[in-house]
């Protein structure tokens, strides 16, 4: 058909109305949300330590409370040196402010010693998350333990219930803290803080449900434990190399 | 029947009270439960949220490499490969963000370097370490030792 | 090193968590328990002897259980969210499920019992007093004036019902905060099947010297005499409840001792060292066996009523005592020693903070206040105590 450059005009006179109309009425309903590239069920996550590179340097603890602005003189995370002078005595243990300056020297050969990191167990069957009387503290889809800060009562019974002194109660927010093994990074691709900056590797993050994750060969190859194994809490932080004297 | 009931008419009264309760605590509940509570399990989903836009402060080792492409190269080579920058520099996520606003500090070498290398029993034996006293003679570390290729 | 920490503590473990008023809460719901059981002694197993104090005992127990969440709320870092465990309770959570346990007891039986019971007191008092006091007797009447003897005959019945679903639900009440502890397999001092049972019966004992100690008090205060029948009949029960209670905790001190568990060796150094004055001298010696033998004795000789006043008065003093200490021993005792058996805080009480002394203090005179309270509006007492 004939078009005129009025009716060019006209046509796009519309055109540009409706385009604009549209581009208004999505500002105002919002954009379609862009789809999370992270799915939680495609992930399970836990850790792998071995006792025996860990070198007590301390700065996993130190990237922890830098990382997470953890509360002065609470733990995220911290690293216990074991002495053990002989058989069937106890062993003495220290944790100078969670070892985050690391440790004094131990100048002592004839002695049995070794560090051990320690980190919350993220326990598939949580004993912290079942005493919760509110749903404040739970177990994500993919397998890391979290507390709700806006929930949360500060009625600490989640504290007493874990076996392990993972968690505490956060004196600026009064509610409980705990580590989140970087729930922030992990769902972006990152490790967490103290894997990143562990300069032996000792500690490593592992994915269960990745069919190419370390932790599968880490797990048949090595003799591995948890802490505590008999609380029966599902704990998914792995040990190589670990004493039966650890507590 | 009838006497039965004129005779215990009066316990309407307090059942009364607790149902009017129960239905007052129904209607304040459902107002007040926060939304989609149990999407996932026993908890708020909207918690999940909250805790991933925690900000980031360790950048990680890539970052780094992107700019500072020499040191990182010089540190592939060497003892301390596998040493993230930032275990030394510190967090450095907003100073890759945007370097010229947020310039680190360089770290003290004194203790840093005595965290990890100073003699200890509990310490994996094939660690390199050494009793920093004895060894350097009051020196510091770096005058012999280059942080990102260590090894002499 | 950490002051007041010996040996080794996992860092987060060096303070306490549940402090003070932690300690107060079982304590006052285990008077409520104690209270409301002797108080259906009359009611349901028909012991005569102790009516003068069947309505004193409901009284105390209302008292109490109005009480009983103020040291939760002073001790949740977040208070204003509270309600939150009436919101979404989380079911495999003993704690939320007390919410529950605890409005179900005040309401359906604690309140109601004693609105059936004082019924006719209160339309008499509806009818009879004037101004802003008419007000308030009316408004407890819940609108309803009929105290025919029919009605009153119904409201025996009814309260009789009540008192029995009440029973199992003092039980539940008090072996709930029991649970509460007792569930807890991280913490082996507070882990066992036995601590609902335990922390039932010294509630029992706690709440029936509680009620012989208001009723003494009260009816001197009101210079009436103090009916000796039913003096008697309380202190027997409370010396069979107590032989109870008693063999309960030398059972779980035999068992664990016996045992030696893992755990053994640093609890009894704990109990040897930080607990032994509070655990050994107040709970055991002073608050157990002290009564114990006071009770006994006036089981097996004679005294005068005088004397056995004194001797009953003295026995329920020391009982408060020991049970309070109880209660300290298994909430602050279950914190002093870490979970990696390898050291030992020390909790050192505060005295004007949230949590401190000062509060404490407070939560343990108000009920009493309330319970003065209370008896003025529903004058315990009627007609047939004779002067």
């Amino acid at each position: 058909m004939d078009l005129s450059r009025r009716d060019l005009f006209k046509i796009g006179g519309k055109l540009l109305v409706l385009a604009s109309a549209g581009a208004t009425l999505e500002q105002i309903v919002g954009a379609e949300p862009a789809p999370d590239a992270y799915k939680m069920a495609d992930h399970w996550w836990g850790m792998i330590i071995d006792i025996e590179e860990c070198i007590g340097c301390g700065n996993c603890v130190r990237a922890c409370s830098k990382e997470n602005q953890v509360a002065d003189g609470y733990f995220r995370t911290w690293v216990e040196r074991y002495v053990i002078e002989e058989e069937g005595k106890q062993p003495q243990v220290e944790s100078p402010k969670g070892a985050i300056e690391g440790f004094p020297p131990l100048l002592r050969e004839d002695v049995k010693s070794f560090f051990v990191p320690k980190l919350c167990n993220h326990c598939a069957d949580s004993p912290c998350v079942q005493v919760c009387p509110v749903g404040a503290t739970f177990r994500s889809p993919d397998g890391v333990v979290l507390v709700d800060k806006t929930y949360c009562l500060g009625c600490r019974y989640c504290v007493q219930a874990c076996p392990y002194g993972c968690r505490f109660l956060d004196p600026r927010t009064d509610t409980v803290d705990k580590c989140t093994l970087c729930y922030h990074r992990i769902t972006q691709g990152l490790t967490t803080a103290c894997c990143e900056n562990c300069p032996t590797g000792a500690r490593q993050l592992v994915d269960f449900k990745n069919p190419k994750d370390p932790v599968h060969e880490f797990l048949r190859k090595n003799k591995v434990q948890v802490l505590k194994p008999y609380m029966a809490t599902e704990a998914k932080v792995f040990y190589k190399n670990l004493d039966g004297a650890v507590r | 029947m009838r006497r039965l009931l004129r005779d215990s008419g009066h316990l309407i009264r307090p059942a009364a009270v607790l149902l009017a309760g129960l239905v007052l605590f129904l209607i304040v509940r459902t107002a007040l439960v926060p939304k989609a509570f149990g999407q996932y399990g026993h908890y708020r989903p909207g918690a999940l949220q909250l805790i991933r836009q925690h900000p980031v402060a360790y950048a990680g080792h890539d970052q780094c490499a992107m700019c500072h492409d020499d040191e990182a190269k010089l540190k592939a080579t060497g003892k301390h490969a596998g040493v993230n920058c930032e275990a030394c520099h510190g967090p450095l996520a907003q100073h890759a963000s945007d370097p010229m606003a947020n310039v680190p500090k360089l770290p003290e070498v004194a203790n840093l370097c005595r965290r990890c290398h100073e003699k200890d029993a509990a310490k994996p034996k094939s660690f390199p370490q050494v009793v920093t006293a004895e060894h350097s003679g009051g020196m510091l570390c770096t005058e012999c030792h280059k942080p990102h290729n260590p090894h002499l | 090193m950490i002051p007041g920490v010996d040996g080794f503590m996992y860092p987060n473990e060096t303070e306490l968590q549940w402090s003070l008023l932690i300690v107060l809460y079982p304590y006052i719901t285990g008077l409520v328990a104690g209270a409301f059981i002797l108080a259906s002694l009359e009611r349901v197993f028909k012991v005569e002897a102790v009516r003068p104090t069947y309505r004193l005992a409901l009284l105390t127990a209302l008292a109490f259980l109005l009480v009983a969440p103020l040291p939760l709320q002073l001790h949740l870092g977040h208070p204003e969210r509270s309600f939150e465990m009436y919101l979404t309770p989380h079911a495999s959570s003993a704690m939320a499920m007390f919410g529950f346990v605890y409005l179900w007891y005040l309401t359906v039986v604690l309140l109601l019992e004693v609105w059936l019971e004082f019924r006719a007191d209160i339309v008499y008092m509806a009818q009879t007093t004037t101004g802003f006091t008419r007000l308030i007797y009316r408004a407890l009447t819940l609108g309803s004036q009929n105290v025919s003897p029919e009605a009153r005959r119904i409201d025996e019945k009814v309260g009789y019902v009540i008192t029995v679903i009440g029973i199992p639900s003092a039980f539940l009440l008090h072996s709930y905060v029991g649970f509460i502890f007792g569930s807890i397999k991280a913490n082996p001092w507070w882990s066992t099947p036995l601590m609902p049972i335990v922390f039932l019966f010294s509630a029992m004992v706690s709440g029936i010297a509680a009620v012989l100690l208001l009723y003494v008090g009260s009816m001197k205060a009101k210079k009436l005499r103090i009916d000796m029948r039913c003096l008697d009949t309380i202190a027997k029960y409370l010396f069979y409840v107590f032989l109870v209670d008693f063999s309960l905790e030398m059972l779980d001190l035999i068992h664990r001792t016996y045992e030696a568990d893992e755990s053994f060796r640093s609890l009894d150094f704990m109990v040897h060292t930080r607990l032994w004055g509070s655990h050994v001298l107040l709970q055991i010696c002073a608050g157990t066996l002290g009564p114990l033998a006071i009770l006994a004795s006036t089981q097996l000789w004679k005294f005068s009523e005088a004397r056995r006043r004194v001797l009953y008065v003295t026995a329920c003093c020391l009982t408060e005592v020991g049970i309070f200490a109880m209660r300290w021993n298994v909430v602050i005792g279950g914190q002093l020693f870490s979970k990696s058996f390898l050291g030992y805080t020390t909790y050192k009480v505060a005295f004007a903070a949230r949590e401190g002394l000062l509060p404490a203090i407070g939560l343990m005179i108000l009920p009493f206040v309330i319970f003065v309270v209370l008896i003025k509006l529903l004058p315990p007492w009627t007609a047939h105590e004779s002067a």
